[in-house]
């Protein structure tokens, strides 16, 4: 009896242990994940939470070592620091603003009708010209370099945007790989549609893929942003007045000056990135389909 | 040619009109792409051939203009800073790449586990690349502080309890960072990783590129999720694993904003890399031909890694049929 029953709650068991045996599993499995997925997250949260909490802090507080996590009380007067100093702060916001919002739109218009050509229309030599396109794509920055300072220099573009800004209108090869995988989407017979109904190779473009790649030009228009706003090769070599910085360059004097005021370094600094952050918390959804959509995957 | 074509007889009838639609197709496509060409040619191919002209000369790109032949060229395997440099660079390269490009793949393939909240864990991940430097560097400097900074306050209680519990009789002190000869390289390394989001992201996308079936079918089959993950993750990912390793590479290679802020080449030139490197003979001390003959030797570098990268793709980079 009490063999039998052994057996048969054996054999019934068995299965039902082992499900619930993989069940523990999936359980501890997930439980894991979300104690990595938590523990990186605060990692890579940590230096930014930091900036923020010295730049309001209440000055008695930083200095104090260990370190204190949370402020006694949140105050904003440090933000005020870097206007009210000897730099002219507001200015070099200014002209990062210009240099990044033209640079991104010329890279918008010059690359998307690059990228249509590449993408839409037959003429010789397409493919190797490509080919050129995704090989320049990888040219390191710093070739180039020491010649196009002496063009600039004798154009007499030297402490003006126009170096940061006017190259970015000729189609940079990164956005024209980035615009052209994109059109090639985009089905032909809407283009053989268009045709029939009149449309020349100019209404194609600015009627069918301009309104259908707007999302692909946002995608472009935020990388772009971003790089020239963080940038600090170019306007470090283009420009040599300090009115006429921008503000990652400007930050660097900033902080040649500041280096025993960390609350005001820190304030200055947050307020250097916001733009970027800004701009990506306002486009994210677009920014991050736009990723997937446009399959950068090579 | 066109004329024997029968489909154009029309355009035989009207002799003068040479406008065939293939032709002004081409015209039009010539038209588009002229943007870039002009480009190319003006800020690409002409400075690139210029770059290495410069080299051939001994030029403050003002009066100086004088021939010194195979001079910098040869310098650059023999100059000692340039062989510091080019050593620096590749220290920090090759660490960076595999580091960087496995760190990425690691949160991607964590963050793609159907977790709650993924939009959220993602932003967190990402928001760093955002922001990348001088703003990064001036604050990772603060950070670094060896004696005041946050990364040593929470290091060294840690330290001098672990040497407290082996009772060592020197107790473990933590590294002064940015300030030590030898741990200034892997300081900029650290740094440079918290940026891995944009390589995340784009993982991401060739994640939810491989269909689920695979993975269904895998199950069937018994393939448990590390079986899976080896089999059909990581070979469904390996263009993408390229895309981001030629970048990369690209990337950390001219690695430049980072070391200028945080250590200007020092301690003892430990971080001197290659761009401050030629950054600095050419706009500190108006050699720009050894700078262009040192752009040139970084560019080979670069080249051959790249090609390198490429070539040995076919061996383990497997493109869906």
């Amino acid at each position: 009896m009490a063999e039998n029953t052994a057996t048969i709650t054996e054999s019934v068991a068995l299965p039902l242990q082992r499900q619930r045996h993989y069940n523990v599993g999936v359980i501890l499995w997930r439980v894991l994940l979300y104690i990595v997925v938590l523990w990186g997250a605060v990692i890579f949260a940590i230096p930014f939470y930091w900036m923020i909490r010295t730049a309001v802090m209440p000055p008695y507080q930083v200095n104090l070592f260990p370190p204190e996590w949370i402020p006694d009380s949140i105050n904003f007067v440090n933000f005020r620091a870097p206007f009210v100093g000897p730099f002219p702060f507001a200015r070099w916001f200014g002209n990062s603003a210009i240099v990044s919002v033209l640079s991104s739109a010329g890279v918008v218009l010059s690359a998307s009708f690059v990228g249509f050509g590449f993408a839409r229309l037959r003429f010789p030599f397409r493919n190797l010209l490509f080919i050129v396109v995704l090989s320049t794509m990888m040219l390191p920055e710093h070739i180039k370099l020491i010649p196009t300072y002496l063009l600039f220099v004798q154009l007499g573009w030297i402490n003006t945007v126009l170096p940061l800004i006017v190259p970015n209108w000729f189609a940079p090869p990164f956005h024209v790989f980035l615009m052209r995988q994109f059109f090639m989407t985009i089905p032909q017979e809407m283009d053989d549609a268009a045709k029939i109904d009149g449309c020349g190779w100019l209404g194609i473009y600015g009627r069918i893929h301009i309104p259908l790649s707007l999302p692909v030009m946002g995608v472009s228009a935020i990388y772009q942003f971003t790089f020239t706003w963080n940038d600090f090769l170019h306007p470090l070599v283009y420009l040599q007045q300090v009115d006429k910085y921008t503000v990652a360059l400007g930050l660097r004097l900033f902080e040649g000056y500041m280096r025993s005021n960390i609350q005001d370094m820190m304030a200055a600094a947050l307020v250097a990135v916001m733009p970027t952050i800004i701009i990506f918390f306002i486009a994210q959804r677009y920014f991050i389909q736009g990723i997937v959509m446009t399959g950068v995957k090579g | 040619m066109a004329t024997l074509n029968p489909a154009t007889d029309a355009g035989a009838r009207a002799p003068v009109r040479k406008w065939t639609p293939e032709r002004r197709e081409a015209l039009f496509g010539f038209f588009f792409i002229s943007p870039w060409i002009f480009g190319f040619l003006v800020f690409t191919l002409g400075p690139m051939i210029t770059s290495l002209v410069f080299g051939f000369y001994r030029t403050d790109l003002l009066q100086i203009w004088e021939v010194v032949g195979f001079k910098w060229f040869q310098a650059v395997f023999t100059d000692v800073l340039v062989r510091k440099a080019m050593f620096n660079t590749a220290y920090y390269a090759f660490i960076m790449v595999p580091l960087s490009t496995t760190l990425a793949l690691l949160i991607a393939v964590l963050l793609n586990q159907n977790i709650k909240g993924q939009s959220f864990w993602r932003t967190v991940y990402y928001l760093p690349s955002v922001v990348a430097g001088a703003a990064v560097a001036i604050l990772f400097k603060w950070l670094y502080q060896p004696d005041i900074g946050l990364l040593n306050s929470i290091l060294n209680p840690i330290l001098f309890r672990i040497s407290d519990f082996l009772s060592l009789e020197t107790p473990l002190v933590a590294p002064r960072w940015v300030f030590s000869q030898d741990w200034a390289m892997p300081s900029v390394i650290i740094m440079a990783l918290w940026g891995a989001g944009g390589a995340m992201l784009i993982f991401l996308a060739g994640l939810r590129g491989i269909p689920t079936a695979l993975y269904e079918a895998a199950k069937i089959d018994g393939a448990g999720p590390i079986r899976q993950f080896f089999s059909i993750t990581i070979p469904l990912l390996t263009p993408t694993i390229l895309f981001n390793v030629v970048l990369n590479i690209i990337a950390s290679w001219q690695v430049f904003t980072q070391v200028l802020i945080m250590t200007q080449g020092g301690p003892n030139n430990a971080t001197l890399t290659m761009v401050l490197h030629l950054y600095n003979t050419g706009f500190s001390q108006f050699r720009f031909g050894y700078a262009s003959a040192q752009a040139w030797a970084l560019f080979l570098a670069i080249l051959v890694f790249v090609l390198f990268a490429i070539r040995s793709s076919s061996s383990w980079v497997q493109y869906e049929r």
